[in-house]
């Protein structure tokens, strides 16, 4: 089991995930370069949090062309995880792996905080380790994280189960006080038809420690871990 | 004809007589213009602390743990297993004036350079900001720019901003403060020095290409702000944080190899400035080729190249014959590099274009060659004055409810989530307690350990009494830090004062650094590192004279740490230290009875020190479940926020043999309020009487409702929102 972090310029939490799953989960991992091109012998693909390219133009809008993203496609067609993480998620869906945009917050600026979010399918590599409808508490950190697609595309995620996360308060509710960017629907989180590719704004590396506050983002990585692991048994 | 051209010239790049004519001296000739212009830029205060330099003389900066102190990019200090923090803290003042969103954000790009520039990763940012009247639009056109001009650099990018002060204040119309401290990690052997040394070694100038913007910043930091300083825009450089991460990234790789000898920053007075410096300390020379610096415009003149303000460059000093690794590195984080030079053993600093000499100048004249101003100290007439304050004078009232509420939803006193939520302050999982504490905390990965950070300053009471004023600055700094558990260890400062022509200004700085000295002594933390800010006045009225301290302390243990929130309700609540009949300068005499007057509170350094190294060894013997220091507002505002965070109350008994105001939000120094577990109650008191600590049992924490003697009975949702500042409060 092998995990590759992509190194895009301008990419800032890249370390943080790194560590996340190296140190703190303790899976192999490796960081890999956005000039490199060559996804051979990974299982799962984190494209992390940043600004990549100065999320000049617009956010993912360049990054989508490094030379890197050509073999994310390729390995994501041929079934292989692929995870992004708020501009990790700009970049997917940029890169058309993950239907929609990330638009600026309706609140016009950044936000930094700690944030629940509610399991709205377990029936994915990315949260089978989770309760139906759990809540989990994961920061987020974004000024463009505000999710929106034409309503035939959200009926299709509804109607699909792409819808992986939303934002919810504390008691799990799906309210219009606990949205924090805006999003449609409150989507925090979603996944491709094939399940294979998911996107979130929330970072799950930055809870993953007691001493970071909260140890749910674990889970995601957990779940994919597992999920790998029960592959690996079948295939033996 | 050609001499008046150049005197015109100095004059207007605010040289004295004295001082050309030293410049004549030094050269043995007239100046050119290239040069002139040169010198008037070095020797600007901003640049040679020509008013200060004999003044900073007296601030302690040496300790055991000082590896390097003030004279490099920043200070450096070992905190055990190998680990240094580096550390840094400047002013950005009048670029943020007159252009606050990239003001700013250039403010935080040159502070990150100064620690990337050491070899250190920087892991957090903090920022101390002083804005004029809150209720006025242009104060809110200026503090919107700021956060977002602080936001849109560090969240880019990605080094946590995790800390800071944001105050309002007439004081600061017209002249706003925007203090900016970084803080870096470095492995011991690992630190690199912004030296020029070894004749031949070739300069390489990185990042981005040289253009006309900033010319002239460091002496336009250097002069007073009028109404026609918006005319100065071109003066505030451009960020772009996108190419700042590049280099850092770049240039921590490039800190690894053993062929680079020295790395410096371009920062105010931008090539001159970064090579004179990186000389003067190699006891080198340098020679540059202007043709070969990578320009973003034609036609620049040999001026413009030379002191262009344009941000995100570095030069790399590497020794001869070695670059190649250096600029593959370069190419592969896709910046733009040039050798334009190399370094000569004539400790001169020489120009050239196209090959011919446009400039040839001793380095040392450059850097340590201004002469050096002393003036005159004269106390102010009106200081005796201003500190008078009878407080008879003032009512006491039965009930303070609508009065704490008032107080919590001022602009000084309320919530600043809506600042620090703007900035990612958990890039690089490190923030373990985050803004809106004493302190923040960030642990250190791969060890026990953690580091506290704090920002403060006071001026208000810097005003009414300076040398006191700075202390208490100290004093709290200390305390913010010894809340969380940690030790302070070393001290980095900004002096943001008037104009040192003005007696007032320079009898203020004056005490202000003697009153920082006694007080770095006495807490045996060195200043390492910081910056001076002077002229912060608007059409000729300075502001109150605000030295900021930014502080790092120590916490051995990560596992020790305290947080301000009550944890369950019936913990005891202590009060650590005693309170006095005192309001001067206090938050509450400003807002409720408009007054800026009376003695700043007294400050009994030794009792301090005792309160705050009590309150860390309970911290490490786990006896806390919470600490809050006691300052501005008060301890009705300490207990509030204590409250607030924890979404529980409290029962609170004062004693009343001091008046009602002065007990609830007089602002008497050396106060920590904690609470503890009753289980832990013999323990608690039996360690305070051992160690004579002033202590008082005020309280029980409790569901709901803050209740403080008869004077305060409050929903705590009802405090919350006044301090949120939500509407219908």
């Amino acid at each position: 089991m092998k995990f590759g972090v992509v190194q895009f310029p301008g990419s800032n939490c890249d370390f943080d995930c790194y560590y996340a799953i190296k140190n703190v989960l303790q899976v192999p991992v490796d960081m890999i370069w956005h000039k490199d091109n060559d996804l051979d012998g990974y299982n799962c693909i984190v494209l992390p949090g940043g600004f990549t390219y100065g999320d000049y133009l617009r956010v993912g809008a360049i990054a989508r062309y490094s030379p890197i993203m050509s073999a994310v496609l390729n390995f994501a067609k041929k079934g292989g995880f692929v995870l992004g993480i708020c501009n990790g998620f700009q970049v997917l869906t940029e890169s058309q792996l993950l239907p929609g945009a990330l638009i600026r917050n309706t609140c016009l600026h950044f936000i930094c905080k700690n944030q629940t979010i509610r399991v709205e399918n377990i029936d994915t590599p990315f949260t089978g380790m989770c309760q139906k409808n759990q809540i989990l508490q994961i920061p987020i950190a974004h000024g463009e994280g505000c999710y929106y697609a034409d309503k035939k595309t959200v009926d299709e995620l509804e109607a699909n189960k792409q819808i992986i996360f939303r934002y919810c308060d504390g008691s799990g509710k799906i309210t219009k006080e606990a949205n924090p960017n805006g999003s449609i629907c409150n989507i925090a989180g979603i996944c491709n038809k094939e399940r294979n590719v998911l996107g979130l704004m929330p970072h799950p590396e930055r809870s993953t420690e007691n001493c970071l506050g909260s140890v749910d983002g674990r889970l995601l990585f957990e779940s994919i871990m597992m999920y790998l692991k029960k592959k690996s048994i079948l295939v033996k | 004809m050609e001499k008046f051209e150049q005197r015109k010239f100095w004059q207007k790049w605010n040289l004295t007589s004295n001082e050309y004519q030293c410049i004549c001296h030094v050269l043995g000739r007239e100046p050119n213009e290239i040069e002139l212009g040169i010198y008037s830029v070095m020797w600007s205060e901003h640049c040679s602390y020509k008013n200060t330099r004999s003044l900073l003389k007296m601030l302690p900066t040496k300790a055991d743990w000082v590896i390097q102190g003030p004279g490099e990019n920043a200070g450096v200090i070992d905190i055990g297993e190998k680990e240094l923090v580096v550390m840094k803290m400047e002013s950005h003042n009048h670029p943020s004036a007159v252009e606050p969103f990239q003001g700013a954000a250039t403010g935080v790009g040159g502070i990150l350079r100064d620690i990337f520039t050491m070899g250190a990763r920087p892991v957090a940012l903090l920022d101390s900001l002083r804005f004029g009247d809150f209720h006025q639009d242009h104060t809110q056109y200026l503090y919107q720019g700021v956060v977002g001009g602080i936001a849109f650099y560090g969240n880019c990018v990605g080094v946590p901003t995790v800390g800071g002060e944001t105050i309002f204040s007439e004081s600061y119309q017209g002249n706003i403060l925007v203090n900016v401290m970084c803080v870096g990690l470095v492995k011991k052997e690992k630190i690199v020095l912004a030296t020029a040394k070894g004749v031949g070694n070739s300069i390489i100038l990185i990042g981005a290409k040289t253009g006309r913007d900033g010319i002239g910043g460091a002496a336009f930091a250097s002069v007073e702000l009028n109404e026609k300083s918006e005319e100065d825009r071109p003066a505030v450089q451009i960020g772009d944080p996108f190419a700042e991460k590049l280099l850092i990234e770049a240039c921590l790789e490039l800190v690894q190899f053993e062929e680079v000898v020295g790395l410096q920053d371009c920062g105010a007075a931008g090539l001159t400035s970064s090579l004179s410096e990186m000389a003067a300390r190699g006891h080198s020379g340098v020679e540059i080729e202007l043709s070969e610096v990578p320009q973003r415009e034609a036609g620049m003149n040999p001026f413009e190249i030379m002191l262009s303000e344009s941000q995100e460059r570095m030069v790399v000093i590497v020794e001869k014959g070695k670059e190649e690794r250096v600029l593959s590195t370069l190419r592969r984080w896709d910046l733009d590099s040039a050798i334009i030079g190399h370094v000569t053993d004539n400790q001169r600093f020489t120009i050239k274009k196209h090959g011919q000499v446009v400039a040839d100048i001793p380095v040392r004249s450059l850097s340590d060659g201004a002469p050096v101003i002393k003036r005159e100290i004269i106390e102010p007439l009106w200081q005796k004055e201003i500190k008078k304050l009878n407080l008879d004078e003032f009512e006491e009232y039965e009930d303070y409810n609508s009065i704490l509420l008032t107080l919590l939803s001022s602009p000084n006193l309320s919530c600043k989530e809506d600042i620090y939520q703007q900035y990612d302050h958990m890039v690089q999982v490190n923030t373990v307690v985050p803004p809106g504490d004493d302190s923040a905390v960030l642990r250190l990965k791969g060890t026990k350990k953690a580091i506290a950070l704090t920002t403060e300053g006071n001026g208000r009471y810097c005003l009414l009494d300076p040398f006191q004023g700075a202390q208490i600055a100290v004093a709290e700094g200390a305390r913010n830090l010894s809340c969380k558990g940690a030790t302070p260890k070393a001290v980095t400062d900004c002096l943001n004062f008037g104009a040192p022509e003005n007696s007032d200004s320079y009898w203020q700085l004056v005490q202000a650094i003697k009153g920082l000295s006694e007080s770095c002594k006495f807490f045996d933390t060195p200043v390492i590192s910081g910056n001076v800010s002077l002229y912060n006045e608007n059409d000729g009225k300075p502001i109150d004279p605000t030295p900021v301290v930014g502080m790092v302390g120590v916490i051995n243990d990560c596992n020790h740490i305290c947080t301000l929130d009550f944890k369950s309700e019936n913990d005891l609540i202590f009060l650590l230290g005693e309170t006095g009949n005192e309001l001067g300068g206090s938050e509450y005499l400003e807002i409720i009875h408009h007054m800026k007057r009376g003695l700043p509170p007294i400050l009994n350094l030794a009792r301090e020190k005792k309160i705050q190294s009590f309150c860390r060894k309970m911290i490490e013997k786990d006896l806390l479940a919470s600490a809050h220091d006691c300052s501005l507002g008060g301890l009705a505002i300490a207990l509030s926020e204590s409250c607030i965070c924890s979404g529980l109350g409290a029962k609170v008994e004062l004693k009343t043999d001091i008046r009602s105001d002065c007990c609830l939000f007089g602002e008497s120094q050396s106060r920590i309020i904690v609470s503890i577990n009753p289980s832990n109650y013999e323990d608690f008191v039996e360690i305070a009487q051992q160690e004579n600590i002033p202590f008082q049992q005020i309280g029980m924490v409790k569901k709901d409702c803050l209740k403080i003697n008869q004077w305060v009975n409050l929903p705590v949702s009802q405090l919350e929102k006044a301090w949120r500042r939500k509407k219908n409060a």
